[in-house]
């Protein structure tokens, strides 16, 4: 092994098939208490509805053997939990405890979306102060905590522009994108029933104005923009942006994936946004759990106030919390129930943990990715050498004439111990790096991870092949991706016995 | 691999080749190339309408999909079939077994105006030079 | 701040590596008139134990101590600890989505055996690797059954959970989708005669809920038939899935939209839960959402990847199927551990005690003079009734009980102001059954 190797060893990780192949009939890992009440005859109570032979090929298996199964599995995995995880623009921050065990907890975890109002004051509580901490942090005037992600936080902030002009007379035909953007915001114009119109970026990153310009007119109901931009660019010229679409009757979105830049330092509201949407498990330290669940607000200037998803929180006299459905000029619901009540209350967990002090937040996040950028100039190219915020992109042109490319070094780097970090995006930066270590990582992970990144740099040179073919430590190698797209396996199915083969 | 001279190009990477009123389409060698292991073809029905210029069926890769633009205008009377089983042909004989889908062609003197293998094979040395420059 | 890894002296070595004096230099980017000069006013800083302590008096002002007969699409049932032991290993709830495959096997075995015992419990041949919740999830079958037959007008029965409904309406209204309703019959079941002089070759989707709103189980065969002859897709919604282990898998289903927050997640005031959508193989390529296939390394081992990417927003942009990015994984994960746990014989054993709970509840409630059981149709563990008055005022009755009483259909279905929906499951036990039909007799016998 490669004696720069500092941070990660070989273990041993153990073998195990899928849960399927371990089941013997007879065999179980839950009872329940016996039945209190007289048995029923299923089949008679549900006639032709009733599912004679059980759930066929469900496993039947002890609480051992799931326990190990799924201990096993975990082993496989890499987490934040095990060191840096510098995706870009996932924002991988350390997922604190507390809020696991809150959210768990018995009054949290057992409440009833239909339970009387008077039952629910605490969960009330709970989503009016995360409501007014995040209305503090972006100097929003309104927000919907509904959204169940991101993504559809974005159609939630489309449709409500979309009800505001069409209170005008107009809804409008096109959204404008710059070309930096992430792929959900094209999607989620179309859905939302607006065509895309890209808008170039200049040589600094930033938004072409003269193209903005030339395709800004009363047709356009909305630019969405990501700030700071995928390139970890903070977008200088907001105020002005807003000012050119709102001359033309216009709105601003801004996409705040990379809010984890501002939150303490600078506010969207104060720039002429006019509604944004957060990633509470980036920004608000939520787990993301192999991908989901997540939570979506969406803040908005008071415009558009009147257009939010029913129910609306508000407040009677003496303090007491209600829920109002009777919203005359509402969007409708994008979810069913009030949204992920338990995404929300780990977010507010956090926040409360912090305190204004979330600033300490930013400021550490955005360090820590200076501090990788100087550390990895120089041996990478970097394309856009505007201040980064709080990550930084880099391209694989240096290693490139190597013939390795971005994907290669990312792989690498899961043999020096890290994940890698986010591969060719943004789509303006041929062959990225997009590096986002989070304000989690100390001085002393940030170092290893420099001298890894140096080393694969050195590798690519030297002995490029190592690098092509990495990663050398993982369980299995490279996968045959191709092999899965042409003839999809999406289910384990039983395996045909011998003898009924033979038939 | 070379490009058939009988064939007509356009700038898309499809290929074209006329036989009186009916035609064979197909994506060049190059465009599988640009594309790499194709995994599914998604095709029109016989029947179907095309307009040059306008997609007409997509290919796709594990990571990207591709757009395919009709050469030329006409109906569609068959699409090859093989590919849905095995796309992998379009990799290995871009120009041959791999083709997409015949059409009857609505005016068969509007293929002429396409590109020959000469300036087609001109026009992909210039792509070259830009993507290494 | 204790989740900050840095001392103020490793913060100054960085600064002096960057040659920049202070923190306010890295900000310069941002204009100084849209800097903030005050710290934000947020309540905290909080110790741990200041913020375990604030949500614990949050919790103390629910609805800790009282019975519920609440389920309407949300469900209490039995959950192992196991579920959340594995739940919390950092492996599992610190991992982003499974983009690297080599690092990320654990969660993608995870999820290729979610869709199996998905398309076990639906009798569907692929089942993605998970949505939002069942109203998305419902909404994006809808929306997949469009992008399959190219019509744009979709019948929902009325009997689908409003909240679903409302879901739908939303997305629809900009995507050029028409929403028609189809009402239920006499049975609380879809009314066939309904369907069917609606029904026209403009059509993509028909949608049924099956357990419906009313708990009632609709026979899926004549609506499919139907559905089918008009060449429309089926969409089967299913809100409450623990009945799949004792009501026949919706086969004749196109599509089924799934709520999973039954197995194993809390109802958590309305979420994360689990939505799923399942269908036939020859639609794989129409579906929402992500799916994790099986395929080999290199040397020839087994191992699972993220396939058919193509669908997906980040590659087609403003031509995907749909703009959901994350896939609720932990909430997939929590189900798949779940029916592990369950089993062949513990997810039947679970559903008939449900079933007979249900069962013994209608039949005390029967006893009751005055309350008659709204429709014949058979159920599973909820069932509307007819009330001698108003459903409201009776709840506020056994709230003094400490009993949180039966949803009040009047509000979604102005039609059955005094129809009450109740929900038994194996949760509830005899002793709360009869502490509830005491209360509801005493509360209708009393005087106005």
């Amino acid at each position: 092994m490669n004696e720069k190797i500092r941070k990660a060893s070989r273990h041993t990780n153990q073998n195990e098939g899928l849960i399927f192949e371990k089941s013997s009939p007879g065999k179980r890992a839950f009872e329940l208490p016996p039945l209190d009440v007289p048995a029923v005859d299923a089949s008679k109570a549900l006639g032709g509805a009733y599912r004679n032979e059980g759930v066929e090929g469900f496993p039947e298996v002890s609480e051992i053997e799931v326990i190990r199964h799924f201990t096993r599995l975990s082993t496989w995995n890499y987490a934040i939990d095990l060191g840096m995880y510098p995706l870009g623009s996932c924002t991988m921050k350390y997922n604190p405890r507390v809020n696991e065990y809150v959210a768990r907890l018995a009054g949290i975890a057992t409440e009833h979306p239909y339970q009387p109002q008077e039952l629910s004051q605490g969960c009330l509580k709970i989503l009016s102060m995360l409501e007014k901490c995040l209305l503090e942090i972006t100097g929003m005037d309104a927000i919907t905590l509904q959204p169940a992600a991101g993504a559809q936080g974005e159609l939630t902030g489309l449709l409500l522009i979309r009800a505001y002009l069409q209170k005008q007379g107009n809804p409008r035909k096109r959204v404008l994108i710059p070309d930096s953007a992430h792929g959900t915001n094209p999607a989620t114009a179309v859905i939302a029933g607006y065509e895309v119109e890209n808008i170039r970026s200049n040589a600094d990153g930033q938004v072409d104005m003269a193209h903005l310009h030339e395709q800004v007119n009363e047709d356009v109901a909305a630019l969405m923009l990501t700030n700071p931009s995928t390139l970890g660019i903070f977008e200088q010229q907001i105020p002005k942006i807003a000012e050119i679409l709102h001359a033309h009757g216009a709105l601003l979105y801004m996409d705040g994936a990379n809010m984890n830049a501002l939150a303490g330092v600078t506010r969207p509201g104060d720039m002429g946004v006019d509604v944004m949407h957060l990633n509470l498990h980036k920004t608000f330290s939520t787990p993301h759990g192999g991908g989901g669940p997540g939570a979506g607000p969406v803040a908005m200037k008071k415009i558009l106030e009147p257009f939010l998803p029913v129910p609306i929180l508000v407040e009677k006299e003496g303090g007491r919390l209600a829920l109002d459905f009777q919203r005359k000029e509402s969007i409708g619901r994008v979810r069913a129930f009030g949204g992920n009540f338990g995404v929300l209350v780990r977010a507010l967990a956090y926040i409360l943990a912090y305190g204004p002090g979330v600033r300490q937040a930013t400021e550490d996040a955005v360090l820590n990715a200076n501090y990788i950028r100087k550390g990895l100039e120089g041996t990478y190219d970097l394309p856009y050498t505007r201040p980064s915020m709080h990550e930084v992109v880099f391209s694989d042109a240096i290693q490139k004439k190597h013939g390795v490319n971005t994907m290669d070094i990312a792989k690498r780097l899961i043999d020096y111990g890290f994940h890698p970090y986010t591969t060719a995006f943004p789509l303006i930066v041929p062959g990225a790096l997009m590096i986002e270590p989070t304000e989690s990582e100390s001085k002393e992970e940030c170092d290893y991870f420099i001298d890894a990144m140096k080393a694969v740099a050195e590798e690519a040179e030297k002995n490029p092949e190592l690098v092509r073919t990495a990663p050398h430590t993982t369980r299995v190698r490279r996968l045959d991706e191709v092999r899965a797209a042409r003839k999809p396996v999406l289910r384990w199915k039983p395996s045909v016995k011998r003898s009924e083969a033979a038939d | 691999m070379g490009y058939p001279t009988q064939y007509r190009y356009t700038k898309e990477h499809e290929w074209i080749e006329a036989k009186g009123d009916t035609a064979t389409i197909g994506i060049t060698d190059y465009a599988q190339h640009e594309l790499g292991d194709v995994v599914f073809v998604e095709l029109p029905a016989a029947g179907s309408k095309l307009t040059a210029g306008k997609t007409f069926g997509s290919v796709e890769s594990v990571k990207a999909v591709s757009e395919i633009y009709a050469p030329a205008s006409g109906e569609v009377v068959t699409a090859n079939g093989e590919l849905q089983n095995k796309p992998e042909t379009i990799n290995s004989d871009p120009h041959g077994a791999g083709w997409l889908i015949k059409i009857k062609l609505a005016n068969p003197a509007d293929v002429n105006t396409l590109m020959d293998a000469a300036a087609y094979e001109a026009y992909i040395e210039e792509k070259k030079k830009e993507a290494s420059a | 701040m204790r989740y900050l890894p840095k001392s103020p002296v490793e913060r100054q070595e960085m600064l002096d590596a960057l040659g920049v004096n202070s923190i306010e230099a890295l900000f310069s980017s941002i204009p100084e008139a849209y800097r903030l000069k005050k710290p934000l006013n947020l309540p905290g800083p909080l110790s741990e134990a200041e913020v375990i302590r604030y949500f614990e008096a949050r919790g103390a002002e629910n609805s800790l101590g009282y019975s519920s007969f609440l389920g309407a699409g949300v469900y209490s049932h039995l959950r192992s600890v196991v579920t959340d032991a594995i739940l919390q290993r950092g492996e599992f709830l610190t991992s982003y989505t499974p983009y690297q495959a080599e690092i990320a096997q654990g969660t993608l075995q995870a999820i290729f055996e979610f869709q199996t015992l998905m398309c076990q419990l639906t009798g569907q041949e692929v089942a993605n690797a998970s949505m939002y919740d069942g109203s998305t999830a419902t909404t994006e079958a809808v929306l997949m059954a469009e992008r399959v037959t190219g019509r744009r007008r979709v019948l929902v029965a009325r009997s689908v959970h409003p909240e679903y409904r409302e879901v739908l309406r939303t997305y629809a209204k900009n995507s050029g989708l028409t929403v028609e309703e189809i009402a239920f019959g006499v049975k609380g079941t879809l009314d066939i005669n309904g369907l069917k002089s609606a029904l026209k070759e403009d059509v993509c989707a028909v949608v049924v809920q099956s357990p419906n709103f009313f708990g009632a189980i609709e026979t899926l065969a004549p609506v499919a038939e139907a559905a089918h002859s008009a060449g429309s897709l089926l969409v089967v919604a299913v809100a409450e899935a623990l009945s799949l282990g004792l009501v026949k898998a919706p086969s004749e289903a196109d599509i089924v939209a799934m709520e999973g927050q039954s197995f194993g997640l809390a109802p958590s005031y309305g979420g994360p839960f689990v939505g799923v959508v399942a269908s036939r193989e020859k639609f794989v390529r129409q579906m929402p959402g992500r799916l994790a296939g099986q395929t080999t390394d290199q040397n020839g081992q087994r191992g699972f990847v993220l396939t058919l990417a193509t669908r997906e927003q980040h590659i087609r942009r403003e031509k995907a199927t749909s703009n959901i990015c994350t896939n609720q994984a932990l909430c997939a994960l929590a189900a798949t551990v779940h029916l592990t746990l369950l089993g062949k014989e513990g997810i039947r054993e679970m559903a008939e005690q449900n079933l007979a709970k249900a069962q013994f509840a209608l039949g005390e409630l029967e006893k009751i003079p005055g309350i008659r059981r709204s429709f014949p149709a058979p159920f599973f563990n909820e069932f509307a009734v007819e009330l001698p008055r108003s459903v409201k005022m009776l709840n506020a009755e056994l709230l003094k009980n400490k009993i949180v009483g039966p949803f009040v259909l009047g509000s979604a279905y102005p039609e059955l102001s005094k129809h009450a929906l109740v929900c038994v499951t194996e949760t509830t036990s005899r002793a709360e059954i009869e502490k509830f039909a005491g209360g509801v007799k005493a509360a209708l016998e009393s005087p106005l």
